[in-house]
């Protein structure tokens, strides 16, 4: 597989009323954006268990991206500063275990920012091809 | 209150038992959680109601097969329950503060009783002395004056207590403090005013030593642990986690052991790994085989996750490894690191809420907000 062929593949766990409202106006602007993201939508930032994180990094994902509100904005009131910490943590640990942590983000992106998603998605896509694939993509024995 | 309990005629033992004797007699407490010797010569915790079976009580025994905070959550967790002395190493205090914060045991109606540690062979090497002459009690405790602690002849202390950098008592009820103490005349304790009077002890200081020789000490453990921190980042960062892990034959005795993993519905002990068949023959066509039993890296990774920020370093997971892996190095080196991202140190004060379960609004503020 060649560069230029190489397309990644994101896995965006995205809050219900936040990002993923802002990725639902994003297409309901018609604004324009790499298909390299599959979403999957949970209630809150809050309940990404940094486990789907792992599972979706060691099967081969080329990165994930958790979206939630900004500070202060959580539906449940602290969801996101919870998360916050829990993907500190995770990304210390992946660095520590000689993991690519870079390859996690984590987005504060309300429901009105469809500008923002659509160009959080390209900034990761363009991140992710520079990177290349996810070395895990190939490794059977993890 | 500081005091000295009595040493007669060198048997440092004897004046421990003696002390948690008048503890079960005196104290206010119905029963003594202590290392306890079996007819069959192995030391295992043990919950001693009669103050006539603590003579085969032995906290001085220099073996650690578990840490024995695991079993002091049963007895405290809740309502009734006795009123007990529990008497641990170091490391056993710091892992039960961390179940305190776990809400897997209780402080309440315990008396924490901990004594600073010599230093353990793992279980097979102790009954390896213990068949071959014995071990050597008497050169430990005389060492403990000096803390030049060396292993028996043949044998090493387990890879976890080489680099403990926190072998001595602190923040318990009671605390026997070995370290630069001359032993033959008298074992210095710390205790609350109260059990002192009702023990019928009065004030006494002890040499005046033990911050020096617990400095020496935990300098010298603290050269160790790095060295071997840093051969053991050098092996993540060369072979990543999976090369470290790669032998891994997924027993889950490092979970089992571990005092801090106490999930009675563990993730990996529960059906969402139940795949239907076909899933790994997806998995297997996706990248051309497929390591079974699946999710290996998963499974470490997780745990750290899940437990790095309080492990408190007592390595009963690499004892516990038949693939003889450095799991203790790794949690400890990995968890070094991210505990201090959270400037968290397991184990030292209970009051002090465990990193994932707090947090402020002023944190971290740039996280997220990348544009």
């Amino acid at each position: 597989m060649t560069d230029e062929q190489f397309e990644p593949k994101i896995v965006a766990f995205l809050c219900n009323w936040c990002t993923y409202t802002g990725a639902d106006l994003a297409g309901t602007s018609r604004i324009q954006y790499p298909p390299n993201v599959r979403i999957i939508r949970l209630m809150c930032s809050g309940s990404v268990d940094p486990t789907y994180v792992l599972k979706a990094l060691l099967d081969g994902a080329d990165g994930v991206l958790i979206g939630g509100c900004h500070p202060g904005d959580c539906h449940y009131q602290s969801g996101n500063y919870k998360a916050r910490r829990r993907i500190v943590a995770l990304k210390e640990i992946l660095k520590q275990a000689g993991l690519d942590e870079e390859r996690v983000w984590l987005r504060w992106i309300s429901a009105s920012e469809g500008q923002r998603f659509a160009d959080t998605v390209t900034q990761m896509t363009e991140a992710l091809k520079a990177k290349g694939p996810n070395p895990m993509r190939q490794e059977w024995a993890v | 209150m500081k005091t000295v309990i009595p040493v007669e005629g060198n048997d440092v033992l004897a004046a421990v038992r003696g002390f948690l004797k008048q503890l079960l007699e005196r104290g206010g407490v119905e029963a003594v959680l202590a290392p306890m010797v079996t007819p069959a010569g192995a030391v295992t915790p043990a919950l001693v109601s009669d103050a006539a079976a603590l003579d085969a009580v032995d906290p001085l025994a220099p073996v650690m097969g578990l840490n024995a905070a695991r079993v002091v959550g049963p007895v405290s967790i809740r309502e009734p329950r006795g009123r007990i002395a529990v008497v641990l190493r170091p490391c056993e205090m710091r892992a039960l503060v961390e179940l305190v914060k776990l809400q897997q045991a209780s402080l309440n109606d315990l008396v924490t009783v901990v004594i600073d540690c010599t230093g353990t062979y793992s279980v097979p090497d102790y009954d390896a002395l213990r068949a071959n002459g014995g071990v050597d009690r008497a050169a430990l405790m005389a060492a403990m004056a000096t803390g030049d602690l060396v292993p028996q002849d043949g044998f090493t202390f387990r890879d976890a207590c080489e680099m403990c950098e926190k072998p001595h008592a602190v923040g318990a009820d009671v605390m026997l403090e070995l370290f630069g103490a001359d032993l033959s005349a008298g074992i210095p304790v710390t205790l609350p005013d109260e059990m002192a009077q009702a023990l019928g002890l009065s004030a006494a200081e002890g040499s005046g030593t033990r911050v020096q020789v617990v400095d020496k000490v935990v300098a010298a453990r603290t050269k160790v642990r790095d060295a071997r921190f840093a051969e053991i980042r050098q092996q993540m960062d060369a072979e990543g986690i999976e090369g470290v892990f790669a032998s891994c034959v997924r027993c889950h005795n490092c979970m089992t052991t571990c005092p801090i993993c106490y999930c009675k519905t563990c993730l990996f002990k529960s059906p969402i790994f139940d795949h239907e068949p076909i899933q790994f023959m997806n998995w297997a066509r996706r990248k051309g085989a497929y390591r079974l039993p699946a999710d290996t890296m998963l499974f470490h990774l997780t745990r750290l996750n899940h437990m790095v920020l309080s492990c408190i370093g007592c390595g009963v997971c690499s004892d516990a490894c038949p693939a003889d892996l450095p799991v203790a190095r790794v949690f400890r080196a990995v968890g070094q690191q991210t505990q201090a991202v959270f400037e968290y140190e397991p184990g030292r004060d209970v009051t002090e809420p465990l990193p994932l379960i707090t947090f402020t609004e002023n944190e971290w503020t740039s996280v997220g907000e990348e544009r």
